[in-house]
């Protein structure tokens, strides 16, 4: 499945896309210690495999939260460390 | 003085329903679904998988007593209680506060089952149009979610938006969708970005001498292109059908239609209710499956 978590706004829309087919498979879920603003947490989808979801007080803030990876001008750091390819971002 | 009437546009009318199909359960599997959303909440029971009884309310301001009250509405008359029912589960933003549930499932996962139930296993594409969020949803052909996209953060392209509305205007909401459709051409949408800007809009407008009818056609048409949006970004796949309390304003139904381009299924009962109905055959689906292992 595609979760995608976020919002849209008059600025833009800001969606954090996680693959939980994919992100089922890993183990370490590297992205929950990665990330800086601690977005991603682990939980038991409803099918009962582990997978990350964002935070749910930080998904109508997701613009100023990623602000500083974003302005990186680099991968950001979650999906440098999801070996899985699971996180994708929607700006 | 005379004393003036107080009304209250944006109540929406609660319903209970009982199928005249079914006159006796017993032996029957009975499972439920409660979906408490952030305006409604239903309760729905399921005698071996058909629908038996549901309701349908509005949630009050504790959501354990409006899943009891709406379970209890949904029992009346049939001589069964909350503990006859053998699998319980609770949905929507309040389905942690479900006192009698034996599980929770989240309401992305129980209106695409609900969906595939009420439209029919072709149905792909579902946009659910709740009181306070809206949410686009891609599902398989047994109702399982392959992607979603929601947006809760602003009441554009919900319920609350439509009731903001239909207190400013002074007509009830559910007239909204027929009054929109009496306006010679379609006026351009009102702000599509925020209720609040649109409330103001839609004043300023009623100075300037628009009707009732071209402010609702301007809102139901902004309301539209807000959700299609979404619905376009998530991907869009026939079959299309809408579910939540919007799906029953023709006025936002026909112009989504009429943007992308594509027809939404006729739904076959209540769409409010697709949650709940998700969450008790999600519920049947366990206990067959508990049953089968044991």
């Amino acid at each position: 499945m595609i979760a995608n978590y976020g919002y849209e706004d008059g600025s833009g829309h800001y969606y954090i896309k996680i693959d939980t087919s994919k992100c089922a498979e890993c183990k370490d879920k590297g992205c929950v210690e990665k990330c800086p603003e601690k977005l991603f947490v682990v939980e038991l989808d409803d099918f009962d495999d582990e997978v990350v979801v964002i935070r749910e007080d930080c998904r109508n803030t997701l613009r100023t939260n990623c602000a500083l990876c974003k302005a990186n001008g680099e991968k950001e750091l979650c999906r440098q460390a999801c070996k899985f390819d699971a996180v994708g971002f929607s700006w | 003085m005379a004393e003036i009437e107080k009304v209250d546009y944006w109540r929406w009318t609660e319903s209970n329903w009982r199928n005249p199909e079914i006159a006796d359960v017993t032996g029957c599997l009975l499972t439920a679904g409660v979906d408490i959303g952030s305006t409604s909440t239903q309760a729905v029971v399921l005698a071996d998988g058909v629908p038996f009884v549901y309701s349908n309310m509005r949630t009050g301001n504790n959501s354990p007593d409006s899943a009891i009250n709406a379970m209890n509405w949904a029992l009346k008359d049939t001589g069964l209680k909350t503990e006859d029912i053998e699998y319980t589960i609770g949905t929507g933003y309040g389905r942690v506060n479900v006192p009698f549930s034996n599980k929770n499932v989240t309401e992305i996962t129980c209106h695409a089952r609900g969906a595939n139930y009420i439209y029919g296993p072709t149905i792909r594409t579902i946009l659910d149009m709740g009181g306070q969020d809206c949410k686009a949803i891609h599902c398989d052909e047994k109702g399982a979610v392959t992607s979603f996209m929601m947006n809760d953060k602003c009441a554009a392209g919900t319920g609350r938006g439509m009731e903001v509305i239909a207190n400013l205007l002074a007509v009830r909401v559910e007239d909204i969708g027929e009054l929109s459709f009496k306006v010679d051409e379609e006026p351009d949408p009102v702000s599509s970005t925020c209720v609040i800007f649109a409330k103001s809009e839609a004043t300023k407008l009623m100075r300037e001498g628009w009707t009732k009818e071209k402010v609702l056609a301007a809102y139901c048409h902004a309301m539209a292109l807000r959700v299609v949006r979404l619905l376009e970004r998530n991907g869009m796949e026939p079959d299309f059908a809408i579910t939540g309390g919007i799906a029953k304003n023709m006025g936002v139904v026909k112009r989504i239609e009429r943007i992308m381009n594509v027809k939404a299924l006729e739904p076959t009962m209540d769409t409010q209710i697709a949650g709940a109905v998700g969450a008790a055959l999600i519920a049947k689906d366990l206990v067959e499956k508990k049953r089968a292992k044991a």
